[in-house]
């Protein structure tokens, strides 16, 4: 990474220190250490969050439910967001006049639990400084172009609520299963720097 | 008064590198960084707001240079010394 000022070594030896230094404390354990991350990689990915959308695609009221309460609706489904807790999730629509777009300008906040780990454009100063005040030649950045009468309103994370777009359904998909529509949709599609 | 985190409208950097599409953890210590302060603030050692207050007040220089993680990792030892935990 050429952010690595601090050799990648070093750091790892700074945390296994601060790790032993915890567990003298009896802070945590090793095992406890491992559970959250085989925890994490199990149950935080795309697929959930793929879901929810190809479920409101199909279930009208289930899409109401998602824009009202989203915590609620993704716990319908059966993804556990307790951890998260108090953290807000909130659905943001795109429609045929208005894109939407999220960022976190103050850190890198992200549903995580919904689409897993964020890609590392996402955590970029780039990404957070230029997204908010020249949103179009953003999403041109990532082969994502607009028509200039399309509106594009960009949705600023906070500690306390979280975003995640739901995508215009694809064209000519009514025939389509709910599991092949939740195969048409992408990770960049719900952060909103990709069309589906 | 507006701190190095808050990058919202400022110019200067720099095209997005949009292939840099990695998710996840690039290295071992990165996961072990998250499970530390995902059970920390479990175990209530500091709040949300604390680890994100401790990023924010990083020195500027010291932030700009250090990876995603290398912040989490600077925070939560900055919170753990600040409340004597070690």
């Amino acid at each position: 990474m050429s952010h690595d000022h601090e050799g990648s070594a070093a750091v790892s030896n700074r945390v296994k220190l601060l790790v032993t230094a915890l567990q003298e404390r009896s802070v945590l354990t090793e095992a406890q250490l491992d559970d959250t991350v085989e925890k994490l990689l199990l149950h935080s990915k795309p697929a959930n969050a793929f879901a929810m959308v190809a479920r409101s695609w199909v279930d009208a009221a289930y899409k109401a439910r998602l824009l009202a309460d989203a915590n609620a609706a993704a716990a319908e489904l059966g993804i556990d967001l307790s951890h998260w807790s108090p953290v807000k999730l909130r659905a943001v629509e795109n429609t045929p006049v208005s894109h939407k777009v999220i960022v976190c300008t103050l850190c890198s906040c992200y549903p995580i639990a919904l689409l897993g780990p964020s890609p590392t454009w996402y955590k970029s100063e780039a990404y957070r400084s230029r997204v908010v005040r020249d949103p179009r030649s953003v999403l041109a950045e990532f082969g994502v172009s607009l028509p200039d009468e399309k509106e594009i309103t960009v949705w600023d994370s906070t500690a306390e609520v979280r975003y995640l777009v739901i995508p215009q359904r694809p064209a000519a998909t009514e025939n389509a299963t709910e599991a092949q529509l939740a195969a048409m949709i992408t990770r960049n599609g719900l952060i909103g720097t990709a069309l589906l | 008064m507006s701190r190095i985190n808050d990058v919202g409208g400022m110019h200067g950097f720099g095209p997005i590198d949009t292939h840099d599409d990695e998710a996840g953890f690039h290295h071992e210590w990165e996961a072990r960084v998250f499970a530390i302060n995902r059970l920390l603030l479990k175990a209530g050692t500091y709040t949300l707001d604390e680890f994100r207050y401790a990023v924010e007040r990083m020195d500027p220089q010291e932030y700009l240079a250090a990876s995603y993680y290398q912040r989490w990792l600077h925070a939560i030892e900055t919170l753990l010394a600040e409340k004597g935990v070690l």
